[in-house]
């Protein structure tokens, strides 16, 4: 796809004087800039990785991970992340299209679906705490805690950050800003389920085992 | 592909382009890599926990690079590369925090083992 359209942007004659002739592109480096951004918010979650590598099995003589994860809560939380990153998907390409109803509507899907995962997590930390199972049981919990809700964390400001935009897509409709300002929470909202890989994989199906 | 491609440039909205074809090919291959890992872990298909365990980090491992593909548009060309670069050197950080953390830590837990309650009275 790139490929194409920088051919089609670049002709020969400009790429002789490479990047000085080309034409202006602000909102490129807008995305280069937050994707550095997630890549610094990946290491963030490494950290929390690495802290639950190494306490995942502390248990203190507490519940185990096989005890305590009703894994299919998680696939059903799995896949309606899932689910909202293929309907961002289909948003974006509504922003391509320049349809204005079909992208609020998208982006209205992919909110429900996000409340949806965030509702089940609550429910599931909930259940777990007022079983005395919370992050002051044992370090296992702790990091259990730690990691699975600072990703909770990001994806409630995904939500929050959904909804702004859909204020301002259906006010101002789908201008360079307003479509800008989608792509970059489009790539937050696939980071968020690229993370989340690392969370079903490593925190709940091993932990299960 | 290409005109509609430099017709979008116009409007100054893109960074990257995107096709339903991506996103559905994307989707059925994260649903697949997703769906494989939680049926062998809850119908105990793999009786081995290390075979498991393993299989289960792999096919982690693919689909976070289809999510990669499909729905994060990475490729070598976005950015004269330097998307792909910060990622792969995201990946190189990632490897030494999760690796070294844990194989340090696992040093310091062999090495310094619990002392049992003898062992602590006949202590100096």
């Amino acid at each position: 796809m790139s490929k194409a359209h920088s051919s089609a942007v670049h002709t020969p004659s400009d790429r002789l004087t490479f990047h000085l002739a080309e034409e202006h592109h602000p909102e490129s480096s807008t995305l280069l800039g937050f994707w550095i951004y997630l890549m610094s918010d990946c290491l963030l979650f490494a950290g929390l990785f690495a802290t639950y590598g190494v306490l995942g099995r502390a248990y203190a003589g507490g519940p185990t991970g096989a005890e305590l994860f009703d894994l299919p809560t998680v696939a059903l939380n799995t896949a309606f992340l899932l689910c909202s990153s293929i309907t961002y998907g289909m948003a974006m390409i509504a922003v391509q299209e320049e349809r204005k109803q079909q992208t609020l509507m998208w982006l209205g899907i992919t909110g429900l679906f996000g409340l949806g995962f965030i509702g089940l997590e609550l429910k599931e930390f909930t259940h777990l705490i007022l079983e005395g199972n919370g992050p002051q049981r044992s370090a296992f919990l702790s990091s259990f805690f730690t990691l699975v809700g600072t990703h909770g964390l990001h994806v409630t400001c995904g939500i929050i950050w959904l909804v702004t935009l859909m204020t301002q897509v259906s006010r101002r409709g789908l201008n360079a800003v307003t479509k800008r300002r989608l792509m970059c929470l489009s790539l937050f909202w696939h980071f968020l389920d690229v993370i989340w890989i690392g969370v079903f994989s490593f925190v709940y199906l091993i932990g299960a085992m | 592909m290409g005109e509609h491609a430099t017709a979008h440039a116009d409007h100054g909205g893109g960074g990257f382009h995107v096709t339903r074809k991506d996103y559905v090919t994307g989707f059925l291959l994260a649903g697949a890599l997703t769906a494989i890992p939680f049926w062998l872990v809850m119908t105990h298909a793999v009786t081995n926990p290390t075979v498991l365990g393993f299989v289960v980090m792999i096919l982690a491992a693919v689909q976070v690079v289809v999510h990669m593909i499909y729905f994060l548009h990475m490729n070598s060309k976005s950015e004269q590369g330097w998307t792909l670069l910060a990622l792969l050197f995201t990946g190189l950080l990632l490897g030494i925090v999760l690796s070294g953390s844990m194989w340090v830590m696992h040093h310091l837990q062999t090495n310094m083992m619990p002392v049992s309650a003898e062992q602590m009275r006949q202590a100096p």
